[in-house]
Parts: C-alpha cells; sequence; structure tokens
C-alpha cells in the first residue's frame, strides 16, 4: 500500500504502476458529467478554485445539512468514468490535474493524456458508498449546486486514507486494456 | 402520515441500506475464491466492510440509489391509483431522509427537482392474484449497471450466434465480454429470450425478483444458467474488471414467446450492489413480513 497526499507532483505520479494500492489523504474535486461538458466547452472554474496538481474525482455524492447547517457526506462512490472519454484528455492538459478517481476505466485518449502530461487513472471500488465516504472528513466547499444540482456539483472535500488502485499509469498501461484484450482471447476458446 | 406510506418508507430505506442475504453470501464465497494479496481479493474485501457499514449506519449502500421499480401483487379490487400516489409520497420523504439520492433529473431541461418523482419516476408494475395479500416488492438499480444492459437481435454474424440456445448463449457471454467492470461487478445476469423489445428487456429485469442459489425449473434454462455463469467466471474479468475469478454471482434466465420474425436476447446486469427487498401488507397497510431475509 502506497500513502499519498495532495498536492501532487509529477514525481509522484510517475512512480506510480498499474495495479499500485494508494491511499490518499488530502483534498479533492468532484466532478461528472454537467461539470466535464462545462469545463470542456470553454467555462470557467469557480473563483478562487484551482484543480492544478491535484484530482478530479468522478462521483456524485450524497449528501445532507446536519442541525448546525454543516454538510455532510453520507454516500459516496465512484461513478462510470467512460462517460467522460470524449471531455477528459482536453481537461487533463488544461487544467492540469494530476489524477482522475473514477470506475470502470477510460479510453486511449485519457491513457494518452496521463502520458503526456503525468497524470494517473486511479479505480474506486464501485458501489463502496459507505467506505469511500467514511474517509471523507469534511465538506470543504460545493461550487455549481445551482446550475448543476446536488449530484453534479463540484465537491471541495478533505479525504483520509481514502483507497483506491492504479489502474491506468502514465506510462501508457491501462489493466482495462489488459483484462479485455485477455477475456476476450478466453471468450474466443469458449465459443 | 398513513400506516402504508410508512411501511414504504422502511421499505425504501432497508432496501437501499441493506443487502440481502442471499446477495451477501454470494459475495463471500466469491472473497474465499479469488486469491491472496490480489487487488481482485482487496476490492471484495473493501465491497463486504461496505455492506457492513451501510447496514450498520442506515445509509445506502452505493450513493446512485438507482432506478425505483415497485413490483406490487395486489387482490382484485386493489385501489392502485391510491398506492401509487402514496408511493410517491414515500420517495419523496425517503429522499428528504437521505435513504435515496436526489437521482431523477427531466430530460429535455436537465433539470433535477430533488424529489425522485416524476414522470416515470418511481416506476410501478402491478400484478393482481386471486389472494388477499398485498407484496410489495422493491429494486434499486443503479445506472452503472443498467447503462451495460444490452439487446441482442439473432442471427448476429458478427458473434455467429444463430437462431437457437448455443445463439443465446454467445449473445449473452458477448454483454458480460462488453461490460467488463463498468456495472461494478462481479455482477447478476438478468436474461430474457424472445418478446418485443420492451417486453423483453421488461422480463429480463424481472428476473432480478429471484434469489441467487434457487434454480430455473425449465433444465434447458437451468443448464444455459449453469453453463454461462461458469464460462463468464472463467474470463478472468473479475470485481470491477481488475481480473479475478469472479465476474458474476448469478445468472437468470427466462424466455417467452416471440414474434417468427424477432428473436431477441435482452441481458440486464445487476451490479453486486444488489438492493432487492419486498414486505407482505396487512390490509392497513403495516408490514407483515419481510420477503427476502
Amino acid at each position: 500500500m502506497i500513502s499519498l497526499t495532495t498536492p501532487f507532483t509529477e514525481a509522484k505520479i510517475r512512480a506510480l504502476k498499474v495495479g499500485d494500492e494508494v491511499e490518499i489523504t488530502g483534498v479533492l474535486f468532484t466532478g461528472r458529467d454537467a461539470v466535464h461538458k462545462y469545463l470542456h466547452d470553454g467555462g470557467a472554474l469557480p473563483p478562487g478554485v484551482s484543480l492544478r496538481d491535484s484530482i478530479l474525482y468522478h462521483c456524485g455524492p450524497v449528501v445532507l445539512k446536519d442541525e448546525a447547517g454543516r454538510w455532510k457526506v453520507v454516500a459516496a462512490g465512484p461513478t462510470t468514468s467512460a462517460r467522460e472519454e470524449p471531455y477528459q484528455g482536453a481537461i487533463i492538459k488544461q487544467f492540469g490535474l494530476r489524477a482522475v478517481i473514477g470506475k470502470g476505466g477510460m479510453g486511449e485518449r485519457t491513457l494518452a493524456a496521463c502520458k503526456e502530461a503525468g497524470c494517473v487513472y486511479l479505480h474506486a471500488i464501485g458501489g463502496a458508498a459507505q467506505v469511500l465516504a467514511e474517509c471523507i472528513k469534511s465538506v470543504r466547499n460545493v461550487y455549481f449546486m445551482e446550475e448543476f444540482g446536488s449530484p453534479e456539483a463540484i465537491w471541495e472535500l478533505e479525504v483520509e486514507r481514502f483507497p483506491v488502485v492504479v489502474t491506468m499509469d502514465s506510462h501508457g498501461q491501462s489493466l482495462h486494456r489488459e483484462v479485455f484484450a485477455a477475456s476476450e482471447a478466453a471468450l474466443a476458446k469458449r465459443t | 402520515m398513513n400506516a402504508l406510506q410508512e411501511s414504504l418508507i422502511e421499505l425504501i430505506r432497508r432496501t437501499s441500506a441493506e443487502i440481502p442475504g442471499d446477495v451477501h453470501q454470494a459475495i463471500l464465497s466469491s472473497l474465499e475464491q479469488e486469491k491472496k494479496g490480489t487487488i481482485a481479493e482487496s476490492a471484495l474485501k473493501i465491497i463486504d466492510r461496505n455492506i457492513a457499514l451501510a447496514k450498520q449506519k442506515s445509509q445506502p449502500i452505493c450513493q446512485d440509489t438507482g432506478s425505483i421499480l415497485f413490483y406490487v401483487d395486489c387482490p382484485v379490487g386493489f385501489d392502485q391509483i391510491a398506492f401509487s400516489e402514496t408511493a410517491r409520497e414515500a420517495v419523496r420523504q425517503a429522499t428528504k431522509k437521505g435513504f435515496l439520492r436526489q437521482n431523477s433529473v427531466d430530460s429535455l431541461t436537465g433539470k433535477n427537482d430533488g424529489t425522485n418523482v416524476g414522470p416515470g419516476a418511481p416506476t410501478f408494475h402491478f400484478h393482481q392474484h386471486r389472494s388477499e395479500e398485498t407484496q410489495v416488492r422493491l429494486v434499486l438499480k443503479g445506472g452503472g449497471c443498467e447503462n451495460v444492459g444490452a439487446q441482442y437481435s439473432l442471427p448476429n454474424e458478427k458473434l455467429k450466434a444463430n437462431r437457437d440456445l448455443d445463439g443465446c448463449r454467445k449473445a449473452i457471454l458477448d454483454a458480460v465480454l462488453q461490460a467488463q467492470g463498468k456495472g461494478c461487478g462481479p455482477g447478476i445476469l438478468g436474461v430474457c429470450i424472445g418478446g418485443d423489445r420492451a417486453t423483453s428487456y421488461e422480463f429480463s429485469k424481472q428476473q432480478f425478483l429471484r434469489t441467487i442459489p434457487d434454480r430455473n425449473p425449465n433444465p434447458e434454462l437451468d443448464h444455459l444458467e449453469q453453463d454461462v455463469m461458469r464460462t463468464a467466471n472463467e474470463l478472468g474479468i473479475g470485481p470491477m474488471g481488475f481480473g479475478g475469478k469472479t465476474t458474476l454471482l448469478g445468472v437468470k434466465i427466462c424466455a417467452i414467446n416471440r414474434l417468427p420474425a424477432s428473436f431477441f436476447v435482452s441481458v440486464s446486469y445487476m451490479c453486486w450492489a444488489y438492493r432487492r427487498q419486498g414486505v407482505t401488507l396487512d390490509t392497513e397497510g403495516r408490514i407483515q413480513n419481510w420477503v427476502y431475509v
């Protein structure tokens, strides 16, 4: 298990390889369909927000306000990343992301952007909303709540020991591509 | 609040937070099978921890609380309109309490009014029966697994799938291959052979009302279920598509009549966070029994 703390550096990210299990401590930003389309279409981040050297998490959390009016994340697993494939590569390069967290993996364009810009794709366990919500220690901010609604908003979250697996590294390797090829060959022998 | 509404809120809470015993058992068995020290094993351990935590905290197992599918078996004369109104209100309340995410979007405007109630949401399937009992079963099916569902029209040249059971097998296994880990595997397949397109998908989803260890009473379909299950687990896709031994936890197949011109194979994929629960209600709408223990 590798422990990493945000903000990331290129060197830390380049050291990661497919199959590494990582625990992240620090800050991450959520962003899913609406955010990707918005940023890709030339939309600006809210004032004071920078994604440089940080993490974008494909997640639409369930967030409630407690009696004191503080946000509390009650469920926060990853959403399917493949939908962001048309946008992700450009966003990684333009905003200087060092990591994307999601589930299900992404395609060749994202993989190429990871290699070029020094970024990785980290796979969280899909559906593990409670284990992952436990790792979220506080909500620092929320942006675009009015425009996009709660699941699609950008949530700025403080996390501790958030567990992920490197499935696409910055050296052109993808576990998703490997497993697909192997399973396709295995199926060909059985049909 | 009337008793029925209270019962339905409790049904939603429990469905969202507690996985049925048969599903948990299947996950524990797969955990034993995976090789120690692999990321497949780690994934299943986190899944198992998540199941316990969600139950203990009474919070959603997965943040995608999914399409809300009610299956209601009711006596003759049952007021379906009143039931639907009460259930829609129960969904609103359950959403406010955080048992359901604000998860329903107007397809034209893109707006999410935060209630989970709107055209086609939630969905009701009423079945009359000649019994005084009312049974309400609920399936919450997330979008990730819904998106990897697939419908095949046979023959399919690319898959060399003809209009026979072997062709069905090829189509179903192709759906597993294409899904990889994107549907949050290990998954469960609900399959329907035949029907028109819409009915076929509908019946494929109804297969999720069956329990994992049950066996198909039709020997041919039972054989196909076992075969697809065994073959899929030899493909090495594994939990989350990380590679490993457990790609599927179950396969459930039904067949309905088709037109001579059509031969559909509809595959619905259910994620490991297989949220299915049900209650039988007394005449006042109070919970008498839970359907899945």
